[in-house]
């Protein structure tokens, strides 16, 4: 049934998986704001463009957010409305245990270690 | 079970059977031989059994390789009674072994066996028990409760359930050759790292859960595209049963956990094989950081071994006090909320490892919050029951059994979620009598019901009630008789894993927490007995309505045990409680206009690569790295060969449908 | 398929709906649930990588007396990497575009070439992994590199089962054209292979830019 019943090639059901279909147009911009949002991290990193890392650190990270919901809009087609707006409740869903996650293994971690191991926070390299 | 040394084969016999040699059969062990060779013999008959019977090619076609959620279903909770009576014996011979080991005496079990036996109950009880039952339940009574024909992936259902079943099979194949591992059901490093644990224990828990844990996900990919994608007209979301909603919600919870699980034991699989840091004393590893990770996983299990059963108890105090549940907004809203907080309070395991005051209060506070919702739903049972006529059936009774030992069982958590007291009671036998009480009184009563209410779904008959009640009441006395003294023992400070001690003031608890068990034995015992003499007397106990409960929701509209594509005709859905809105309105059967019905194929794939999953398993655990690398080749094969089969499915015939509806139509009418 | 005969008038409501049931099997098109069914799985997917990543913040600071990020990043060559990786997310893009028109040769035109950037991709990493042991910045040195090794190893190896998956799809239009069944698994291999990428930018910003700025 399956390959009888939809003789025709292509797509079937535009709005039926969790992509409505991209355009040359979009894919190129992108693509196009990918490359110029990855460069300028490389730059500043590879430049020392800022005295101060921390500056560099944040700036990048915000690049890089940037550049992950370029991907999902440009390259994932994601919207509101794929899948009755399941895909984006699954992927904010995601997003927050992401979140809880990382932060909350690294806030956890940074208590039981300054507790717990002392020496941990010495590089050894900076030892005599 | 004796410890496999740093082995002394020779080279050619080291390349074919890697570390495995004669020392690995634990022949020195006379309780683990007898269990070999009861195993056996018990195997042996079953083997020869449906060998004589020719029951081979009946199992093989309408069984092994179905892909209808029901029999997948039936099959889950064969495998989770059966591993049930493994972890129960395991715990049986812990309670013996406390009962006995004072003034001197050491039991009759070594500490390497204890060990070992503790650690596999626990294995065994959450992920060869509880997940698959409450997997096998949701995948029955899911599809039919939202009017769907089947789940939305039917073969990867079916592989879902093999991966589980060999993740069993690897468990179990540790109690005959090998050991197991001895470090407690959660494994922490480095006492579960290869400096300390070398030998093959270990390595069988990590593969046996790495592989389960592939089922179990697939599987909550599988129900939540279900609940989303198929359900019937007009149910909108918030006409889903309460079952279905607590479903949803578990599966959403195995699919944002398990990962965690997968990623956990995959480090500590590094660790042991490739030799890496992560939770290494030395050279930079962090062992807390396993700790933090494997609980980020383990608080959300335990909702998710919870959910369901909630959903459970929803539908039965609904149906048997004749009401509409009372609440239903709020006992979905609930449900999400206890879903999104079970990530907040992960912590609470493990605030004496040293994390300080400010990260322990947070998350002693997230964990009370937590308790509320629970709480709200209690009360919408209470309200529920309140002013209807409520019928005492085995379901019922389990429930109320349910609210009385799992509201103590909350009340010990929240008194645990209070970091300071935690400070006294953590790894003591208060926590232990604590997680039992929940998991007891909430999982496995709830489990109990589910079989006594939906048992006559699955089977067209009803169970017999008379041993029914005698299990019910050996288990609730029994449970009480059993858990209570630890309570007791753990506020005097008595701490788990125990095996012997010094104290002989405290023996009389023990030996009264043995006897329990042994009335839960009996229970058990009484529950098997009840499932013979129901399968015995099954015509009398016949129930050829499809609804022996005036039931609420649609899996009683079909008939017992339902056809193989559930619904002749899709339903259409107006209200909640579906089957009683359609029953209040005078429903009547349709007995024309058939059409042929489209189905999935069955298939072997989901078998076949799960044998050698478990191949691949033994290979990884024994250093046979030929047949490691073989499977492994093997299971990509199959897998790619697999999909390039694009003819998956047929259609049952018209006339068909049209027979069997007949039948059913018949069947109503003589019964009056 | 047809049905045998008309409903029974009584199981109608009052504008000739059906009160209770369908009288005709709604089309439930074959694999509609796949492509959500997919995107969950990528989603938990999402969350063993956010395990990875809290794993290397965590350990990423241990190097156990050792080598650090300063001692071994080569950042030109992660640009290199991070643009064939880039690149191949544009040519699957082309190739979807290609598939929407079914255009059954440039589709598998696109799909190669994908494959290949994808392999130049694993070359280089591969060849990075090498220089790196060879150093002795082994996986066993230190708890940084245990992690560092672990992430970027885990995400190189879904890029492998990726293009196996692509050389077996490639395989499978090739036999059976751009039906239904064939560009379902395309969509669900798109949203894999670019997800693949959405981790790589967390990749080389986390591991490879902020371990240069410590």
């Amino acid at each position: 049934m399956s390959d009888a019943a939809h003789p025709k090639p292509g797509h079937d059901h535009p709005d039926a998986h969790a992509g409505a279909h991209g355009t040359m147009g979009s894919y190129m911009i992108g693509f196009g704001l990918s490359v110029i949002l990855t460069a300028i991290p490389f730059w500043l990193v590879m430049t020392g463009f800022f005295a101060n890392p921390q500056t560099t650190a944040i700036i990048i990270m915000a690049f890089a957010v940037v550049q992950i919901v370029v991907h999902m809009i440009y390259f994932l087609h994601m919207n509101t409305r794929s899948e009755g707006g399941w895909s984006m409740m699954a992927l904010m869903f995601t997003l927050v245990l992401v979140v809880i996650t990382l932060s909350g293994s690294m806030w956890v971690m940074y208590h039981l270690n300054h507790n717990m191991m002392p020496t941990m926070s010495h590089d050894m390299s900076q030892m005599p | 079970m004796s410890p496999s040394p740093a082995s002394e084969n020779s080279g050619i016999w080291k390349l074919i059977f890697g570390r495995l040699d004669w020392s690995s059969l634990p022949l020195h062990e006379p309780i683990v031989v007898g269990t070999f060779i009861m195993v056996m013999l018990g195997g042996l008959v079953v083997v020869a059994g449906i060998t004589k019977y020719k029951l081979w090619g009946m199992l093989w076609n309408d069984w092994f390789t179905t892909v209808d959620h029901k029999r997948i279903g039936i099959m889950y909770m064969i495998l989770g009674l059966i591993m049930f009576v493994r972890g129960f014996a395991d715990a049986v011979m812990m309670r013996l072994q406390q009962a006995m080991a004072f003034n001197g005496s050491e039991g009759y079990l070594n500490a390497h066996h204890y060990d070992q036996i503790f650690t596999a109950h626990g294995v065994i009880m959450i992920f060869f028990v509880a997940m698959p039952m409450i997997t096998g339940i949701m995948n029955y009574i899911v599809p039919l409760q939202i009017g769907a024909r089947d789940v939305s992936f039917p073969f990867l259902n079916n592989f879902s359930f093999w991966m589980t079943t060999a993740g069993a099979v690897i468990v179990m194949m540790s109690l005959f050759v090998g050991e197991f591992a001895r470090t407690g059901w959660l494994a922490y490093p480095p006492l579960s790292g290869i400096a300390y644990s070398p030998g093959v224990g270990v390595d069988y828990y990590i593969w046996g859960l790495q592989i389960a844990g592939i089922g179990t996900l697939l599987s909550g990919v599988n129900l939540i595209a279900t609940i989303v994608k198929m359900r019937a007209p007009g149910m909108s979301m918030m006409k889903l049963p309460v079952f279905t909603w607590t479903s949803l919600c578990a599966n959403v919870l195995i699919v944002a956990a398990f990962p965690v699980l997968t990623a956990v034991l995959a480090l500590l699989s590094l660790d042991r094989y490739v030799g890496t840091a992560f939770f290494t004393n030395d050279m930079g590893g962090n062992p807390m950081m396993y700790v933090n990770l494997i609980w980020i996983w383990g608080h959300p299990e335990v909702y998710i071994l919870i959910l369901p059963l909630f959903g459970v108890f929803s539908e039965v105090t609904a149906t048997f006090s004749n009401k509409r549940l009372f609440g239903y907004s709020s006992m979905v809203y609930a449900t999400i909320v206890i879903a999104l907080l079970s990530y907040l309070v992960w912590l609470h395991h493990f605030f004496t490892m040293g994390s300080g005051a400010s990260v322990n209060s947070f998350f002693g506070i997230t964990t009370m919050v937590i308790s509320i919702p629970t709480g709200a739903k209690l009360f919408n049972w209470l309200f529920t029951m309140y002013r209807g006529r409520i019928r005492f059936d085995l379901p019922m009774m389990w429930t109320v059994a349910f609210m009385l030992t799992f509201t103590v069982g909350g009340m010990t958590g929240v008194l645990l979620a209070v970091p300071p007291a935690d400070f006294v009671l953590h790894n003591s036998l208060f926590l232990i009598a604590h997680f039992h009480n929940v998991i007891i009184g909430g999982v496995l009563f709830g489990l109990f019901a589910a079989i006594n209410y939906w048992w006559p779904k699955a089977f067209g008959f009803t169970l017999d009630t008379k041993w029914g009640k005698r299990s019910f009441w050996l288990w609730v006395v029994g449970f009480w008789f059993a858990f209570m003294p630890l309570y007791i023992l753990g506020l005097m400070g008595v701490t788990r894993r125990m095996r012997v001690f010094d104290d002989p003031s405290l023996q009389i608890w023990f030996q009264i927490a043995a006897f329990g068990a042994l009335m839960i034995a009996a229970g058990i015992a009484c529950m098997f007995v009840q499932f013979a003499v129901s399968i015995i007397n099954r015509e009398k106990l016949r129930d050829t309505t499809g609804d022996p409960w005036n039931g609420r929701t649609l899996e009683w509209a079909t008939s017992s045990p339902p056809p193989d594509y559930n619904f002749a005709f899709t339903p259409v859905i107006h209200d909640g409680d579906a089957w009683a809105d359609m029953k209040k309105r005078g429903y009547q059967r349709p007995l024309s206009g058939y059409e042929a019905i489209h189905m999935p194929s069955n298939t072997g794939t989901g078998i076949i690569i799960a044998g050698l999953s478990v191949a691949f398993s033994v290979g990884m655990i024994w250093y046979i790295w030929w047949l490691a690398g073989l499977s492994f080749v093997g299971i990509l094969a199959v897998a790619i060969g697999h999909t390039f089969n694009y003819k998956r499915d047929f259609y049952i015939p018209q006339d068909v449908v049209e027979r069997t509806e007949g039948e059913r139509t018949a069947l109503l009418a003589a019964k009056g | 398929m047809a049905s045998a005969s008309p409903i029974d008038p009584a199981f109608l409501d009052k504008d000739g709906n059906p009160l209770f049931h369908l009288a005709h099997e709604p089309h439930h098109p074959e694999g509609s649930s796949t492509m959500l069914g997919f995107w969950m799985y990528l989603m938990s997917d999402c969350l063993i990588f956010a395990c990875l990543f809290a794993t290397y913040a965590v350990l990423g600071a241990n190097y156990a007396a050792g080598p650090g990020p300063r001692d071994l990043f080569d950042l030109p060559l992660v640009a290199v990497n991070t643009a064939m990786l880039l690149f191949s997310s544009i040519t699957y893009g082309f190739a979807m575009l290609a598939m929407e028109k079914n255009r059954v040769a440039a589709t598998q035109g696109w799909l190669a070439i994908t494959g290949l950037f994808g392999l130049a991709f694993l070359s280089i990493e591969l060849y990075e992994f090498a220089h790196l042991i060879h150093e002795g910045a082994t996986p066993q040195r230190s708890g940084f590199l245990s992690a560092f090794f672990t992430l970027v190893g885990t995400h190189g190896l879904h890029v492998t089962f990726g293009i196996i998956w692509l050389v077996t799809l490639m395989v499978q239009v090739a036999k059976k054209g751009l039906i239904p069944a064939n560009q379902r698994r395309l969509m669900c291999l798109s949203m894999f292979w670019h997800f693949l990428d959405v981790i790589w930018i967390g990749v080389f910003t986390f591991v490879y830019l902020m371990g240069m700025l410590r």
